[in-house]
């Protein structure tokens, strides 16, 4: 802006060289399917939290370890992550959260939440579960209802992204991968551009979503499933055991709760009027120095 | 480009983040009132559980097992869970007789209506399974069990071919709120009741079944979630439906808002 110079001739050279063309980056099963997920995501995350408060704690391994219980002298502790209660000195009680050994006091959120004069004893809050009661029936039924939803919208999308060749834009490329020290700074100075392709960043972050995070939850989901373990033995032998699938579907949707933060955040860094654009019309104002191709439907 | 497309853009982003926000500040209990009870939506969302039976049948067809641990891998005790100690006059007269008098009874659409002794299921050709119980609620428990396969003793009744239930009576009851106490119920279909690892059960880790696993039988369906395996078990009827027993969901955690089905 402060290059414009004054009493130039021709004033209308330079947004048009700062404003790059309005490419056509989304297809149409692109923006369908990720609206889709964003439901479904939404749904099985807060029903998740609720089927996880039914035994708020995780093991690792075929079975959960219940010290009390005794056998030929034997008892097994395998908890890695428990939320609970307990009581405290003054005969109140305090929400805690172990992990790995360790125990902090989460009330408010953890363990003990909502009204303080008559506490909720719940591992997630109320506010963030569906329902907001105890009620693993309904949980399970809207659990599994968005997942059959969200697996047969990631076929879709995969049938889509091989036939339009979306897919191969997200896998980072060797060329993609030396330019990722300066696509970090770029980034750290919130500098984007805005080209035809995903950054190395993006190519990463949604590589991670599409061939790590997508098949581990939905695989995890199934272990925990005696049917599917009887129908599909090697998914027992792949995670490990029953109890370790729980604990990786937990730590999965840790992930994507952190990527749906990273991705927000982006959105509102990046330009939120453009990036939601381009979910919803497909179209895309490019960065500058992207030149313009009337044969790839450009518009101005 | 026009300023005022993009003004208009900007409003109904600030609309979709301002709903977004009061969604999250009134929290979820927004979605409470769509999904309690008789609604129709919740009927139209359980669809997806009758697709999951359909799609574990498919994939794991009639017999698949379910896996089959060591010796080395019962770790602990089996975890009680439900009902541990029933206290219905009938059951608490045959514990008092170490269940010498107990009878497994056949019936409903059989050939021949079958009454068994424990000892008449102990003689017969017995399985020993060290399988994983799964509750709904999300723990394991490894444990072996040991009984008497189920299918054979269907087969000796014969089942007619109207029949595609079997509904198992339990002796004991849970809390049906202010309606008291009513009994356990449970229903499986015919492919479960006649898998190989289905077992009517009556001793557990090398010992008689304790009372708190569900002695003197307990079913063990190894396909599904614990509330599947009824525990206290005294009457097995072949049924072609269930929609007149407790509330007519098949079973009695179904008719508080479990999936019948179970397998996952």
């Amino acid at each position: 802006m402060a290059s414009i110079t004054e009493g130039s001739a021709k004033p209308v050279e330079k947004p048009a060289k700062t404003k790059g063309p309005l490419i056509y980056r989304q297809s149409i099963w692109t923006r369908v399917t990720h609206w889709v997920w964003v439901v479904c995501l939404f749904f099985l995350l807060a029903t998740g939290l609720n089927i996880f408060n039914a035994h708020p704690t995780l093991y690792l391994g075929q079975q959960s370890g219940f010290p009390e219980l005794q056998s030929n002298g034997q008892s097994l502790n395998n908890a890695w992550l428990e939320i609970g209660a307990v009581n405290t000195d003054d005969g109140g009680a305090r929400g805690q959260t172990t992990i790995l050994g360790h125990s902090f006091d989460t009330t408010g959120v953890l363990g003990m939440s909502g009204d303080p004069a008559n506490p909720d004893f719940r591992g997630f809050p109320a506010a963030i579960t569906i329902p907001s009661y105890y009620d693993l029936g309904t949980s399970r039924v809207i659990h599994f209802f968005f997942a059959w939803i969200l697996v047969t919208t990631l076929v879709v999308w995969l049938i889509a992204s091989i036939l339009n060749r979306h897919i191969l834009g997200i896998p980072p490329t060797l060329r993609d991968l030396r330019h990722l020290p300066r696509d970090v700074l770029d980034h750290l100075r919130l500098r984007f551009e805005h080209g035809r392709q995903y950054n190395v960043l993006q190519k990463l972050a949604y590589s991670g979503v599409f061939f790590i995070l997508f098949p581990l939850i939905i695989l995890t989901g199934l272990t925990m499933s005696p049917g599917m373990d009887a129908a599909w033995p090697w998914l027992l032998q792949l995670f490990g055991g029953r109890q370790t699938a729980r604990s990786i579907h937990f730590l999965t949707m840790s992930a994507f709760v952190l990527f749906f933060v990273i991705h927000i955040v982006m959105v509102i860094l990046a330009n939120p009027i453009n990036e939601l654009r381009q979910m919803i019309t497909g179209r895309y104002r490019a960065s500058g120095d992207v030149p313009f191709d009337r044969s790839k439907g450009d518009k101005p | 480009m026009s300023g005022k497309l993009i003004l208009n853009r900007r409003r109904l982003l600030g609309l979709g983040a301002a709903s977004a926000t009061t969604l999250l500040l009134a929290g979820c209990d927004q979605f409470d009132g769509l999904l309690s009870g008789e609604q129709n939506i919740r009927g139209w969302l359980e669809k997806g559980n009758d697709l999951t039976y359909q799609a574990q049948r498919l994939l794991g067809g009639q017999s698949a097992l379910a896996h089959e641990y060591t010796e080395a891998d019962i770790r602990q005790g089996q975890r009680p869970n439900g009902s541990t100690d029933p206290q219905t006059a009938d059951y608490l007269q045959l514990k008092a007789n170490n269940f010498a008098d107990y009878r497994l009874k056949i019936t409903g659409l059989v050939n021949q209506e079958l009454s068994l002794s424990l000892a008449d299921l102990k003689s017969m050709a017995a399985r020993t399974q060290i399988t994983r119980h799964d509750c709904v609620e999300g723990w394991s428990c490894i444990a072996k069990w040991t009984g008497t396969p189920l299918g054979p003793i269907l087969d000796r009744a014969g089942v007619k071919p109207e029949a595609r239930f079997c509904l198992y009576h339990c002796y004991d009851t849970m809390d049906e709120g202010l309606g008291g106490q009513v009994p356990y119920y449970e229903t499986s279909d015919l492919i479960d009741a006649h898998h190989p690892q289905t077992i009517l059960a009556y001793g557990m880790n090398g010992g008689d079944l304790p009372v708190a696993n569900g002695a003197p039988i307990r079913v063990r369906i190894e396909r599904a979630l614990g509330y599947k395996q009824p525990k206290y078990v005294h009457t097995i009827e072949l049924v072609t439906g269930f929609a007149n027993v407790g509330a007519g969901k098949g079973g009695y955690w179904e008719d508080n808002g479990y999936d019948w089905y179970g397998g996952i």
